[in-house]
């Protein structure tokens, strides 16, 4: 075999996946080895299909994967050579409009290998790298603005038939919901009204294919190695809160509801499990009285489900919104666990927005922003004020919190150098059944700055949750039974 | 061993002999798995075809299927074998005469095993396949009795020592991932994560399992049915719920797929009176209507 190259290969992308977390083991290794003797090299997406069956174990790690393997088996080396079509030289606005064109024209067509060939040509004409060699993904999709392309593509699919919402500039991208069928013309068929959210969804798709382009290619400019480590981006499960853009939030909140799901399941068949196998002695020994004190038919305790109150209290403030929002989303979907739940927001001051989270069924509703305009959650001061929120809470809701109510408070615990009033987070730890503070902060970074996270957490019991896989962890464990 | 399939493409012909249309993907990892004797672990959403995909293979090599259903405790005996306990009654009592330890050597052999789906499937003469379904219902102890099966080929009966297999069983184990599997028992399996199929594939599922249908309505069920999954929903149609609906709408022979159809024919897509609800209030077919 002249595989003494590809064993290198297979173990060298096996050491970047490790590196991003993926458990690979060397047995797994050999499996991936048999697989490509079995399958050869000729078909790549089947080599792609059987290194992935033999070195993922979960279906979470196939997006790691995929950057990953794009960079150890590349399709080709360079620009691509398969036939281009005629481009301006020259001006790069020229060349943008021209290639948002052939992309409506592509999207049309429902063309995938056209969308996958522009993506590749939108990075080799729009995303050089002026001052040094190299290419950005981000750039060649700010200047193409692909999302544009949406409502020159929908015009084309159905030319005559107009669009009913009747978007004037083509940049708007509001969509959203309802779309009024029909503007007349022809006969708009029901499921047309559905084109708007395919057409978004294949530029999202066409976005990925342009950052997969440019890491291929930088991937020859600076080194594999260096590629896979830095430019692969993490599964969603382990991306930072706080570094995350308002599309990861995007893609985190589609986590959501299959996590609600797995969440409830290994919730309730937790409480499943503690409420049998505990014997009852008292009762097994008065039953053994008819067997003449031969326990044989042991009797069992029978445990009370708790179903916990929960009140989360959310620091909706800029920095952590994000996170805030998301771990309101997943409670909010867990609701069913829970025999109430209450949730309170501050930026300074502590207003109740149980009624916010409950109605926004759509988890497109953004509950942070609602809750900044309507609800009093901003007092005097400008920054998030820890003191202040905690002090206003216990002056008005502590009647939330009673003797089986676990309070979760979320927040980086920074407190724009404001009092810590710890007076009032041990008033509610005395009152609560437990009280557990949700850090997004990395733990070596309390305590630095403004942070007073040291302080509270000799109050409270205060966690690092910095990714969805902590926070599932946290809720797991901690928040069951 | 000899494998049942010769390549990829011949995998996915003699699926599709069963009626199976598997994708790429899928056709690619069962070959693998059948070539490489590697148990195969199947995930996915539920209704995308994991348990049927077995039953395929089964029908495709000709092999007969043992099942093992999981659920909540589900154990050894219900897995592995039990002893008959009346036969062995019988034989004590028909054997009154004899010596005790020809007795108790008697009694503790293969004759009085019950074998249940494990042992069944390797002590089977002809080559089977196993299906593990919903191996995430069952208790982890039932993963630790797997492991030995998994990965040698072999049960220990304490009473009779070690029972190896006669055969070479094809396994498929399916998941739908409510309890996170042991790393243990992961490692031992090739992985297939099955999805929804792509629009192309379902419509020639659809058609194949409705060929009835005219060909512009199974595409436009496909298109509505995938705008469905992207909602938020408490239970999103699976494959055999697009397949129920294609068969519900020729049967009320409607010829296009209109608002009010959808809407009097939502019941069959969505399990949940709240998901109907939403996805009304989503589309607007009221105000589609009024």
């Amino acid at each position: 075999m002249p595989e003494t190259g590809l064993t290198e290969r297979l173990v060298a992308m096996s050491a970047a996946l490790r590196r991003h977390g993926l458990a690979v083991g060397t047995s797994d290794i050999a499996d991936a080895g048999r697989a490509v003797r079995v399958l050869g090299l000729d078909d790549r997406e089947r080599l792609r299909t059987g290194l992935a069956s033999a070195l993922l174990r979960r279906s979470g790690e196939r997006a790691v994967f995929d950057q990953v393997f794009d960079l150890y088996f590349p399709a080709a080396l360079g620009a691509r050579t398969d036939h281009q079509p005629e481009l301006p030289e020259g001006d790069e606005r020229d060349v943008s409009t021209a290639l948002r064109d052939l992309l409506a024209d592509a999207l049309a067509r429902h063309d995938a290998e056209a969308l996958d060939r522009l993506a590749a040509l939108t990075l080799e004409r729009l995303g050089a790298l002026d001052r040094q060699p190299g290419w950005s993904a981000a750039q060649a999709l700010d200047r193409l603005a692909p999302q544009t392309a949406i409502a020159d593509a929908l015009e084309r699919r159905s030319p005559g038939s107009l669009v009913g919402d009747g978007e004037g500039g083509a940049t708007s991208t509001s969509g959203g919901g309802s779309e009024g069928s029909g503007g007349g013309s022809g006969s708009p068929r029901f499921e047309d009204r559905f084109e708007r959210d395919e057409l978004r969804s294949a530029i999202a798709e066409f976005r990925r294919s342009v950052e997969a382009e440019a890491r291929r290619r930088n991937a020859e400019v600076r080194g594999t190695e260096r590629i896979a480590d830095y430019a692969v981006r993490n599964s969603v499960e382990t991306r930072d809160f706080l570094s995350s853009g308002s599309k990861d939030l995007e893609e985190l909140r589609a986590t959501i509801h299959p996590l609600a799901k797995r969440l409830a399941a290994r919730l309730s068949s937790r409480r499943r499990a503690q409420s049998r196998g505990q014997v009852d002695v008292r009762k097994t020994l008065r039953r053994s009285l008819s067997t003449g004190g031969i326990p044989i038919d042991p009797a069992y305790a029978h445990r009370r489900p708790h179903r916990p109150d929960l009140v989360l209290l959310c620091d909706i403030s800029g920095s952590v919104a994000g996170f805030s929002a998301f771990t309101m989303a997943l409670m909010q979907a867990l609701s069913t666990q829970f025999r109430r739940l209450r949730v309170f927001a501050f930026v300074s001051t502590t207003d109740e927005i149980t009624d916010l989270v409950l109605d926004a069924d759509r988890l497109a509703d953004d509950v942070v922003t609602t809750a900044l305009r309507t609800r009093k959650v901003l007092g005097w001061g400008a920054g998030s004020s820890y003191g202040q929120a905690l002090d206003s809470f216990t002056e008005r809701h502590l009647d939330a919190v009673g003797p089986r109510t676990t309070v979760l408070i979320l927040g980086d615990a920074r407190s724009n150098y404001g009092l810590p009033r710890h007076s009032a987070l041990q008033a509610i730890r005395d009152q609560a059944r437990q009280v557990v503070w949700l850090n997004p902060e990395p733990v070596r970074s309390w305590d630095t700055g403004d942070s007073i996270a040291g302080q509270y957490s000799g109050i409270v019991d205060m966690h690092e949750c910095r990714n969805v896989e902590q926070l599932r962890t946290f809720v797991g464990r901690t928040l069951a039974v | 061993m000899s494998t049942p399939f010769s390549s990829v493409d011949s995998t996915r012909n003699g699926l599709a002999a069963s009626d199976y249309l598997a994708s790429d993907a899928i056709a690619t990892t069962v070959y693998l798995a059948s070539t490489l004797g590697k148990p195969l672990l199947v995930e996915g959403p539920a209704g995308v075809g994991k348990t049927e995909l077995a039953k395929a293979l089964a029908r495709a090599t000709g092999r007969d299927l043992v099942r093992l259903q999981c659920y909540e405790g589900v154990d050894e005996s219900r897995a592995l074998y039990e002893w008959n306990h009346a036969k062995q009654l019988l034989r004590i009592t028909a054997e009154r005469e004899s010596s005790w330890d020809s007795v108790r050597s008697d009694i503790f052999s293969e004759e009085f095993l019950l074998p249940r789906p494990l042992l069944a499937a390797i002590q089977s003469e002809q080559p089977v396949v196993l299906l593990v379904d919903e191996l995430d219902k069952a208790d982890e102890e039932m993963e630790g009795l797997l492991l030995e099966i998994l990965s040698d080929f072999q049960v220990t009966v304490p009473e009779l020592g070690t029972v190896t297999a006669r055969t070479h069983p094809l396994v498929v184990l399916t998941s739908n991932a409510t309890r996170e599997l042991s790393e243990a028992l992961r490692r031992r399996c090739l992985f297939l994560h099955v999805d929804y199929p792509t629009p192309d594939l379902e419509r020639k599922i659809v058609q194949l399992q409705v060929p009835d249908l005219a060909e512009t309505m199974t595409a436009s069920i496909v298109r509505v049915v995938g705008a469905l999954r992207d909602m938020n929903l408490r239970k999103s149609p699976s494959v055999a719920e697009t397949v129920d609906w294609a068969r519900t709408l020729l049967a009320l022979g409607a010829s296009e797929l209109d608002a009010e159809t959808v809407k009097s024919s939502l019941g069959v897509v969505l399990k949940h009176q709240r998901d109907v609800s939403t996805v009304i209030a989503d589309l607007d077919l009221d105000r589609v209507l009024a």
